[in-house]
C-alpha cells in the first residue's frame, strides 16, 4: 500500500507571526518554521500502519517554498520512506484552489492508495483541502477522523462532525483528514536524521505537473486588503487585598456583564 | 422557476440530523441579507426538510429550495450535488456555507468542481463595486484581511457565530423542490450516527456570549469545577487552556485557542491560565476580558482590560458570591 501524507510548513504557532502589510503574504522571516503539529499527527498514522505492515510505501508530499526543504525532511527523520516537494515561483500567494489543483496533480503523479492529511492547519485553518483534493481526484473523502482504521482496501473511523459523531468507510483509493485527536507524531531519533538524508527527495515544478497557475477559467481569490489590528493594550490590574472578587464584580456591573 | 433576484445569494444551511436547522443558520442568512437577496438551500434525507423550510424562512430566506432525496449515507456529496443545481438555477452573486466541518466540505468540493474561487473562514461580507467582499480575521485575530474573487461567485464559509445582523423573517417564503442530478462522484459511507446529546444546560462554547476558562492554574479536575460554578453564575459556557485539557481537567471540545475553539464573546474570563500566544490567539478578539492569576508576569495580562494578581480559589468565591448578590 502506497500512503501519501500532506504536511505543511507554517509559523511557529507559539512565537510571534507576522504578514507583509504590502502583499498580504505570511512574513516567512519574522517566525521560526515548523512543521504544522497535525502533519506530523498525520505523518504517525501512516507510520504507525507501516510498523505493523510491512511493504507500506509512506510518501510525504508538501508545496512550500525554495526554503522549506528542511522542515518537509523532518518528515523523513521521522521515517517516511520518500518526500516530494512542489516548488514553483509562480505559486507564491496561491489560494486554495490553485493549491488543491497543485496537490491534485502531484497526488497523480506519485500514485496513492490513501492520502493522509491535518483537519485543520493551525495558520490558515482553511481545512478546505483534503475535501478539494478528493473532488478533483474523483475518490472518496472522510474528513476529521477521531480514529483510523485502515485495510486492505478500505479506510473507516469515526468522524467527528458538528453535531454528531459517525462512522464513515471509503474504499480505497480515498483522502482522509484527522484531528488532534490522533496520537502526537514520534520524535525523530538520530538514526531517522542521518537516514532522511539519503533518501529520496524529489522537487517538482508547475511545469513538470502541467499545470498553468494563471489558467483563466479559474476564479482564484485574492486579497484585496490588509490592515494590522492595534494590539489590545492591557487595562486595569490589581492584587488581590482581600476584596478583588467584589471589585470585579463591580467591573462587571459597570459593563453591564452581568 | 427561474426569476431569481439579480442580487441572490445562495446559502446552503447546515441540517441537524434530527432535521432542525444548525445555529449557524441565522447568521449566515444575516450575512446574505446584508449583501442581497437570500435563497436558502435545504439539503435533507427524503421527509426531513419540512421544519428546516419554515426555519429558514423566519430567519430571512425568501425563497427555499428543498432538496429532499439525498441518500443519508453517502457523505458530504449529495450537498455538493444539489449546491450545483442551485447555483445553476440561481445564478447567485455569492455562495455562503457555514465554516462548519460538513459546511467546508461542501464547499472545498463544489468550489473545486466548478473552479470557483474559495474565502474560508470569513467574519464578514460586504459589497463594493466589483462585488462581494470576504473579511477574515488573521493570526488570531491580529490581522484583518479582505478578500475578493477574480471573476463568478465567490464560494464562502463563514465562522460560526462571527455574524451578529440578523435578517427579518419572511412570513410567505417561496419553497421549491429542487430537481438534482446525482454526479455520481466517489464519496465515503456514513454507517452510523450518533447525534451528540447535549447533556449541559450551559451554552455552547462556539458562538457563545460569555466565556469562563480555566487553565492549569485550577490544578486539578475536581477543582475544576470552579470554573463551571462562575460559568453557571454569568450564564457562560465553558472553555480551558490546551494545558488544562492536557492535563485531564476538561475534555478537548472545550479547547481555547489556535488548535481549538475560536470565541469572540462580549466577556472572556480566563483563570490561572497564563496566556501563551497559542491561547490568546483563540479569544483575544473578546470584546472583554478578565483574567485571574496569581502570576504577576503571566502574559494574559497583557491583554486583559481588568487583571486581578491573585490566588483563583479565594479571589473566585467572592466573586460569585457578589455576583449573586447583585443578581437577587
Amino acid at each position: 500500500m502506497k500512503i501519501v501524507v500532506l504536511i505543511k510548513e507554517v509559523p511557529d504557532t507559539y512565537g510571534e507571526r507576522k504578514l507583509n502589510i504590502e502583499t498580504g503574504l505570511a512574513d516567512r522571516g519574522a517566525s521560526e518554521a515548523v512543521l504544522d503539529e497535525i502533519g506530523e499527527r498525520s505523518v504517525e498514522v501512516a507510520l504507525s500502519h507501516a510498523d505493523a505492515h510491512p511493504g507500506t510505501e509512506v510518501v510525504v508530499l508538501s508545496m512550500a517554498p525554495e526554503g522549506s526543504a528542511a522542515t518537509i525532511r523532518k518528515g523523513l527523520a521521522m521515517g517516511a520512506g520518500s518526500a516530494v516537494h512542489v516548488v514553483d515561483p509562480g505559486l507564491v500567494g496561491a489560494d486554495t484552489g490553485l493549491t488543491a489543483e497543485v496537490l491534485a496533480a502531484a497526488l497523480r503523479r506519485v500514485g496513492f492508495d490513501l492520502v493522509i492529511g491535518g483537519n485543520v492547519s493551525t495558520d490558515g485553518s482553511g481545512g478546505v483541502l483534503p475535501a478539494m483534493i478528493a473532488e478533483l481526484l474523483d475518490v472518496p473523502s472522510a474528513t476529521s477522523l477521531n480514529a483510523v482504521e485502515i485495510t486492505e482496501d478500505r479506510v473507516s473511523g469515526e468522524r467527528a462532525s458538528d453535531a454528531a459523531t459517525m462512522r464513515v468507510s471509503a474504499t480505497l483509493p480515498a483522502v482522509i483528514s484527522v484531528t488532534e485527536r490522533l496520537p502526537e507524531g514520534r520524535f525523530p531519533n538520530f538514526k531517522g536524521i542521518m537516514a532522511a538524508k539519503k533518501k529520496p527527495f524529489e522537487t517538482v515544478t508547475l511545469a513538470d505537473l502541467g499545470i498553468d497557475p494563471e489558467a483563466p477559467e479559474a476564479s482564484r481569490s485574492i486579497v484585496i486588503g490588509v490592515s494590522e489590528k492595534p494590539p489590545r493594550e492591557a487595562g486595569v490590574k490589581i492584587v488581590d487585598e482581600g476584596d478583588a472578587g467584589e471589585q470585579l464584580a463591580e467591573f462587571l456591573a459597570q459593563n453591564r456583564l452581568v | 422557476m427561474t426569476d431569481f433576484a439579480e442580487d441572490s445569494v445562495l446559502v446552503l444551511v447546515d441540517v441537524m440530523p434530527s432535521g432542525g436547522l444548525a445555529k449557524s443558520a441565522a447568521g449566515l442568512l444575516g450575512a446574505a441579507a446584508s449583501i442581497g437577496t437570500p435563497v436558502a438551500l435545504v439539503v435533507t434525507e427524503p421527509g426531513k426538510s419540512a421544519g428546516a423550510a419554515e426555519q429558514a424562512a423566519a430567519l430571512g430566506a425568501a425563497r427555499v429550495l428543498i432538496a429532499d432525496s439525498a441518500d443519508a449515507s453517502v457523505l458530504t456529496v449529495p450537498a455538493v450535488d444539489a449546491l450545483a443545481a442551485a447555483a445553476e438555477l440561481v445564478r447567485p452573486d455569492a455562495v455562503l456555507l457555514s465554516n462548519s466541518i460538513e459546511g467546508r466540505d461542501a464547499a472545498g468540493r463544489f468550489a473545486a468542481r466548478t473552479r470557483s474561487g474559495l474565502a474560508v473562514d470569513v467574519v464578514g461580507v460586504s459589497r463594493d463595486d466589483e462585488g462581494v467582499v470576504a473579511h477574515h480575521s488573521v493570526y488570531g485575530g491580529a490581522y484583518n484581511v479582505d478578500s475578493a474573487v477574480t471573476f463568478g461567485a465567490p464560494v464562502i464559509t463563514v465562522r460560526q457565530g462571527a455574524i451578529d445582523a440578523r435578517a427579518e423573517a419572511v412570513a410567505e417564503p417561496s419553497v421549491e423542490q429542487l430537481s438534482v442530478t446525482a454526479s455520481g462522484r466517489q464519496a465515503a459511507t456514513i454507517e452510523s450516527i450518533d447525534e451528540a446529546v447535549v447533556t449541559s444546560s450551559r451554552p455552547e462554547l462556539r458562538g457563545a456570549g460569555k466565556v469562563v476558562s480555566g487553565g492549569r492554574g485550577l490544578g486539578s479536575k475536581e477543582q475544576f469545577e470552579l470554573v463551571e460554578r462562575l460559568a453557571d453564575a454569568l450564564g457562560a459556557a465553558v472553555g480551558a487552556s490546551r494545558a488544562a485539557v492536557d492535563a485531564g481537567y476538561v475534555p478537548q471540545a472545550h479547547q481555547v485557542g489556535q488548535t481549538g475553539v475560536s470565541v469572540s464573546p462580549q466577556l472572556y474570563v480566563a483563570l490561572g491560565i497564563s496566556g501563551a500566544i497559542q491561547h490568546r490567539a483563540g479569544m483575544q478578539t473578546a470584546k472583554a476580558i478578565v483574567a485571574i492569576n496569581k502570576d504577576a508576569d503571566a502574559p494574559i495580562f497583557d491583554v486583559a482590560d481588568f487583571g486581578v494578581v491573585g490566588d483563583v480559589f479565594t479571589v473566585v468565591p467572592q466573586l460569585i458570591a457578589a455576583i449573586e448578590s447583585k443578581q437577587k
